[in-house]
């Protein structure tokens, strides 16, 4: 399983990453693919995530190939 | 319909004039506007720029699927959004959204919808320059 990781605004600096690539581990969801790439960090609080650019919840199933994106409450506008 | 992210500063009237003046006249009766502009004060302290960061990928893909139930929910003839991104400074113009339809009540309506549903969902992260340092607008305490 392969999956592109990605992270926003103060995730990127609180987790020191923007991007990475997970590969090998099988995960079955959203929530799990953040404990993998974070070492299992606490979640922030209001945390969002998507999946392939798509707003999605921490439950949602991820498949092969999937981009996985985690942002803090957004702030546009 | 107009979906574009925009890294330099625009002029919000001259885009919207622009764009209008390419619309077959006669199609529509109502053109219903917001022009979101950065101010120089938050939370009580001078704010000397900011940095929007956002997802590229995702913010088109949003910004065009939102146009698109705006359009199809309220039967618009044409709608226009226009996002910046990178830094930004006060009196800039943040965003530009235009609805036009057949008449204002549908306008109007589709207008509010799509700069609330932008703020709300849209991924977009704003941080603040102030004398005191930098801040993400998402961690400030009422933001």
């Amino acid at each position: 399983m392969q999956l592109n990781v990605k992270f926003f605004a103060s995730l990127a600096e609180q987790t020191g990453t923007r991007q990475m690539t997970l590969r090998g581990t099988h995960l079955s969801n959203v929530l799990e693919v953040w404990n993998q790439a974070t070492a299992e960090k606490p979640l922030p609080q209001n945390t969002l995530c998507a999946i392939n650019c798509v707003h999605a919840s921490f439950k949602d199933p991820v498949h092969d190939g999937d981009e996985v994106a985690f942002f803090p409450p957004v702030t546009g506008g | 319909m107009a979906v574009s992210l925009c890294a330099e500063p625009f002029d919000p009237w001259l885009t919207l004039a622009q764009h209008a003046a390419s619309l077959r006249k006669g199609d529509h009766g109502a053109c219903a506007s917001f022009i979101g502009t950065m101010r120089d004060t938050n939370l009580g302290d001078a704010v000397q720029s900011l940095t929007l960061e956002h997802y590229p990928e995702m913010t088109q893909h949003y910004l065009e699927s939102l146009t698109d139930q705006a359009v199809n929910r309220w039967q618009l003839n044409h709608s226009l959004i226009i996002h910046r991104y990178g830094q930004i400074l006060p009196g800039d113009t943040i965003v530009l959204i235009a609805a036009w339809s057949a008449h204002r009540a549908e306008a109007f309506e589709a207008c509010r919808y799509m700069i609330e549903e932008l703020k709300a969902r849209a991924p977009f992260w704003k941080k603040e320059i102030t004398q005191n340092g930098e801040r993400w607008l998402h961690d400030a305490p009422s933001s």
